[in-house]
């Protein structure tokens, strides 16, 4: 086991440096000039070009990225050049909120999801089975923007029952430790915070959590038909257990394994895939600010940020393969 | 959730034994035509491309032509859609935006299928060293979060429509890679390529004679569920502003534009969205329709 | 099993009911709380330095301008500059020695006095770095001369400074009164070092308290304000990036007033009791760029004339919904020097046309158009103001492509000339003419690649006057100067001038006394929240 993790890691390392090479490439190729996009439009030339020798731009490219890998070897995420913060420091901000959004989210999609699952494989060709199939369906269909622009319209403009942006509303008092605010306001015992902020994630959880559930019910119901037509659970259904019994302890158990999968890869997904809900719901997260970062030509931001949101979604890849043999007593590693 | 090759096997349904790719054929369609799901997926589609065909008989209006004294008019027996925030129809609009996304779908599925397919079948059919770097690529590819991929690859090369289908496209190309990797990987070892290699056909010959056209399927499924997929993709890239240039009536640039007046007029926002919808509806249908009906073991 | 799912059911649902009842009661709870007044003022986006003489854009400086104070500040309706840190001031009759008495009775937020020692830290301090923009921009600094104009700065008394220009500079005075060059406390920079712009230190009405990045700046009064000290305990800067979600915001009450209205949701906020409109006077212009500098027909006059002719501004204009009015120079008219006299080129297609095939166009011509994604305050919807014009510009056989892409690439694209035309558009800094018609349309800022002048028009005799003009110091005669330069680039026409937009804000009823600068700057201390 610990042969197998170990190799898996080092297998990261080339796709973690191919991916930095990739991020630094992309954005170096972006036309634009961040000395212009700090200094505006107000700047003279000679301005701009002191600015460029002093954030080491007309240096050659490999030495750019020569320096930019010497600091991540070192664990330096290096500092953004618009707001002159460290990234670091930054991303303790930004990625609570995505993470928190995409735990958010993935709840919903894992319970609806696999509820919807195992009761369309239970009782198969029935209308739930069809019905629920088929709005699966819609669910992957769904462009997320748009839902989410008509959440807003129906819930904030129409009933204005649901705010529309942002994670607090302001006024709202909340004394943040993991920068996590359901867990935060849990800690500090903050019941109106608690609230306030369950509202804010309900309308980007659902538009994000729309297309992992509809996946996950897809899974969850193949691989319960799949498990259910083995021995043991016929043997099962002989013995006359009780079929919840059957369904729950023993069907669904080792049905689990493949949704895990699915579960793991659409995290990931989520990490760095929410740039439009994050935009439309003015969620202050990590998408946004990469892109803002794309916008604004901040180079350090966009090269370090997707570098840890790529390390985040291989390790959590590697995890659920990891967690995969180990619950599968079928495969074996080496 | 890996698609597996169908050559030589048996087909349980229907209790018929067969092992030639005809009749196999006749039988996958069956099933097809069985499914009422892809039946309507199929409808969609068929309804769609009537409507970019015959495009400019179906609009009530010309889809550029503005009226700016009457925007933001809500729908009603003049414009049954409404018109958006420079007066124009958007029933219109949408009905000549049905050309653009199925251009958007083909165009980008076809870069994402003609890379994806030559990677994933060179990868698989060599093996070994150049395994190894393609696969190692397409991991970077899919470590890299996509729609930041495509949000960057637009910005290098300009926001337009072509550079749009084209970052779509790329992002892609991993899907199809990998699953034409492992098709081509369980039918190498299948008896009839083995006997090609053994009688010295070349390997150009071999890969592209005999191993691709034996990992049809899953290609045909994906791309027909990737032509969803692009819609989507691209249409995010145009809501923020990567897209189609104005005043193209593309589905997510006419969204992204009516996004400010969606207190004042909703139905700006509300019917492309729609559009979009359906579209990447009919493509999903089908293709799980298609999916299920090529590979039975899928399906109960 | 299943008991325990109908549970968490039913508390979503309370959640969700509770929810529901409250989200009356949640807006009025901070006005509330002890009696103390809170303003929470909704915006696109965060400041990007609390250092005001590091950056350029109005974000940061709207923040900063209530931290700290100028040596002369505007008065409230317009450029006109008032005593701030200092209470009167003279200059030599050859306009190169400018002295100023300063106030005695000032102290810093950190507690530090204020004295001529500190405005001559803050002055040198501008000349060590690039990275001090607009004292770079404004005062002409180089690489090899970084003080530019400004000579040197002493201290010739505990309250008095001295200002030695090496040529006079009419808009001097005016120039002092910007936010950028507010003086910030000597030992709060020394102290801060490279943090110092998130520890801003001044002696302005407000105290800087918190800044959470892209959420709040927090700033609490000034009790010691040595002017008006605030009606306002607390304000409360909010990022709500979108447009429409801030309104939403507003309408739900959880802030007080905010910027960058999208026109479209004038009329809503203009039928609801609990808000109002508050529109800021015009100092800015938006345009469109023809660029003479490629050859092909826009180097023509004739055709840049006829351009002008083929747009139907009225209904450009209807597209600003109500927050522009039609541009026919490149100055507002709310700056002296403005030159009423011109008449505009007025709409006439068939003219347009006539001029066009004068030039040889009559069949049209194939050419670009380039705008950007982003609303700015001068142009809230550029990308359906270029469609407009596309359209337009089809009825005398010009087809128009259109190029739209995010701000940074736009300026990069057109500062390279690489369009034949583009938008863009100025806000004035200063309130002086110079501001608008020297960095705009003078040949020395025509260079490709860092040009102002996107039009890279270069006209000597547009040149000649103005650099007259820049040193002449008696205002009338720099009117007259004006309003001649005017006349001139309306006939040669290197651009569309299109409008001078008044900025809204939306607000609840109960803000009083805001009163928007039309620098699209104001000190928070004036203003007012009823109960």
């Amino acid at each position: 086991m610990l042969k197998y993790i170990t190799s898996r890691l080092l297998m990261l390392i080339p796709v973690l440096i191919g991916v930095s090479i990739l991020a630094f490439s992309l954005i170096h190729l972006v036309p634009g000039d961040p000395a212009r996009s700090i200094l505006g439009e107000k700047a003279t030339a000679a301005q701009l070009e002191a600015l460029r020798n002093e954030l080491g731009l007309n240096d050659p490219y490999v030495v750019q990225y020569g320096r930019f890998l010497g600091h991540i070897l070192q664990g330096d995420l290096g500092k953004s050049i618009q707001s002159k913060e460290s990234i670091g420091v930054e991303l303790i901000q930004k990625l609570p909120a995505t993470i928190e959004l995409a735990i958010f989210a993935m709840v919903i999609a894992i319970v609806i999801g696999v509820l919807a699952g195992v009761i369309a494989a239970v009782k198969q060709y029935s209308w739930f089975d069809n019905i629920s199939m088929t709005v699966s369906l819609f669910g992957v269909s769904l462009p997320i923007f748009w839902l989410g622009l008509m959440m807003i319209w129906i819930f904030s403009v129409t009933f204005n029952i649901l705010p529309p942006s942002g994670r607090l509303t302001t006024g709202v008092e909340l004394n943040t430790i993991t920068n996590f605010y359901l867990l935060d306001s849990i800690l500090t015992g903050n019941w109106v915070a608690l609230k306030d902020a369950f509202l804010h994630l309900l309308m980007p959880g659902i538009a994000l959590a729309t297309i992992p559930m509809a996946i996950i019910a897809r899974m969850t119901r193949s691989s319960m038909l799949e498990v259910m037509r083995q021995d043991y659970i016929r043997t099962a259904n002989a013995k006359g257990l009780r079929k919840t019994i059957i369904i729950f302890q023993h069907a669904l158990k080792n049905a689990s394994l493949p949704v895990l999968t699915v579960v793991g890869l659409q995290f990931g997904l989520l990490l760095g895939g929410a740039v439009l809900t994050e935009s439309i719901f003015s969620w202050p997260g990590v998408g946004r600010y990469v892109y803002l970062a794309v916008l604004g030509r901040d180079y350090p931001v966009v090269q370090s940020t997707i570098l840890v949101i790529a390390a985040i979604f291989v390790f959590v890849n590697l995890i659920t393969d990891i967690l995969y043999k180990y619950l599968d007593p079928r495969i074996k590693y080496e | 959730m890996s698609i597996e090759p169908i050559p030589n096997v048996e087909v349980e349904q229907g209790k018929v034994k067969s092992t030639k790719s005809r009749s196999l054929g006749m039988e996958a369609l069956f099933r097809l035509l069985r499914s009422k799901t892809s039946i309507v997926g199929l409808i969609i589609i068929l309804i769609l491309m009537i409507t970019a065909l015959f495009a400019p008989l179906i609009a009530t209006h010309d889809p550029t032509v503005q009226s700016i004294p009457n925007r933001y008019q809500a729908p009603s027996s003049e414009h049954i859609l409404g018109t958006d925030e420079l007066g124009r129809d958007i029933f219109s609009r949408i009905v000549f935006g049905t050309r653009i996304s199925i251009q958007i779908g083909l165009i980008a599925v076809g870069i994402s299928m003609v890379v994806g397919v030559f990677l994933g079948a060179v990868a698989g059919y060599f093996g070994k060293w150049v395994d190894q770097i393609v696969m190692r690529f397409i991991d970077i590819m899919m470590a890299f979060p996509s729609i930041l991929l495509a949000i960057a690859l637009v910005a290098v090369l300009g926001p337009n429509l072509r550079n749009a289908m084209i970052a779509v496209g790329i992002v892609g190309v991993p899907q199809f890679a990998r699953i034409v990797r492992s098709a081509v990987l369980s039918v190498k070892e299948t008896e009839f390529i083995e006997a090609a290699r053994a009688i010295g056909g070349k390997h150009g010959r071999i890969l592209f004679g005999h191993v691709l056209p034996n990992s049809m399927a899953p290609i045909i499924v994906q791309a027909t569920l990737g032509i969803g997929t692009a819609i989507l993709d691209a249409a995010g890239l145009s809501f923020l502003g990567l897209g189609a240039q104005p005043p193209t009536p593309e589905w997510g640039a006419m969204l992204s534009d009516g996004r400010a007046a969606i207190q004042h007029a909703p139905w700006v926002v509300a019917f492309p969205g729609l559009a979009i919808f359906l579209f990447v509806l009919g493509f999903n249908l089908f293709g799980d329709g298609l999916r299920d009906a090529l590979d039975p073991k899928l399906k109960e | 099993m299943k008991k325990r799912y109908l549970f968490m059911l039913l508390i979503i649902v309370a959640m969700i009911l509770s929810a529901c009842g409250d989200s009356t009661s949640k807006s009025n709870n901070k006005d509330n709380g002890g009696g103390e007044k809170t303003l929470v003022f909704g915006r696109g986006a965060d400041s990007i330095q609390l250092d005001p003489s590091k950056v350029t854009d109005g974000e940061s400086i709207y923040v900063t301008n209530q931290i700290y104070d100028t040596l002369v500040r505007y008065v409230e309706e317009n450029t006109e500059v008032k005593p701030a840190l200092a209470t009167e001031w003279n200059v030599t009759d050859d306009g190169l020695v400018w002295t100023f008495q300063l106030r005695d009775d000032v102290k810093f937020h950190d507690g530090t006095d204020f004295t001529a020692e500190d405005v001559v830290y803050n002055f040198e301090r501008w000349t060590t770095s690039a990275e001090f923009t607009y004292y770079g921009y404004m005062f002409g600094a180089s690489e090899d001369d970084m003080g530019g104009i400004i000579e040197k700065v002493e201290a010739t008394g505990d309250y008095e400074v001295q200002i030695t220009l090496s040529e006079p500079n009419a808009p001097f005075l005016q120039t002092l009164a910007m936010p950028p060059f507010g003086i910030a406390s000597p030992d709060a920079i020394e102290e801060h070092g490279d943090n110092y712009f998130k520890n801003p230190v001044g002696t302005g009405p407000f105290v800087f308290k918190e800044w959470v990045p892209d959420d709040s700046i927090t700033l609490t009064k000034n009790e010691d304000y040595f002017g008006e000290v605030a009606k306002i305990d607390k304000v409360i800067f909010r990022v709500i990036p979108d447009n429409g979600a801030r309104f939403m915001e507003l309408q739900a009450g959880t802030i007080d007033i905010m910027e960058g209205l999208n026109p479209q949701d004038i009329a809503t906020a203009e039928g609801d009791d609990a808000l109002q409109i508050i529109r800021r006077p015009s100092m800015n212009v938006s345009y469109m760029a023809m660029n003479m500098d490629k050859g092909g027909p826009m180097s023509d006059k004739l055709v840049r004339q006829a351009i002008n002719m083929a747009i139907n501004k009225d209904e450009l204009i209807a597209l600003y919904e109500g927050v522009g009015k039609e541009a026919k120079n490149p100055i507002p008219p709310s700056l002296w020097g403005f030159n009423d006299d011109i008449e505009p080129y007025a709409y006439d297609v068939e003219k347009a046309k006539a001029l066009l095939a004068e030039a040889g166009y009559a069949d049209g011509f194939d050419i670009t158009l380039h705008t950007f994604s982003n609303p700015r305050p001068y142009m809230p919807q550029p990308k359906l103001a270029a469609q407009a014009i596309a359209e337009m510009l089809k009825e005398v056989n010009i087809n128009v492509e259109i190029t739209e892409s995010d701000w940074d690439t736009h300026l990069a694209t057109v500062e390279n000339g690489e369009h034949d035309m583009a938008f863009l558009g100025w806000t004035g800094d200063n309130g002086d003419p110079d501001n608008f018609l020297y960095v705009l349309l003078d040949k020395d800022n025509a260079t490709v690649g860092s040009a102002g002048n996107i039009a890279f028009y270069k006209s000597d005799e547009v040149h000649d006057i103005l650099k007259a003009a820049q040193v002449e110091m008696d205002q009338d005669k720099r009117t007259e100067l004006y309003l001649k330069v005017q006349e001139i680039i309306h006939e040669d026409a290197p651009w569309v001038p299109i409008a001078h937009t008044t900025p809204p804000l939306a607000a609840k009823s109960s803000v009083v006394d805001f009163v928007p600068h039309p620098t699209g700057s104001e000190p928070f201390n004036l203003l007012d929240i009823k109960k």
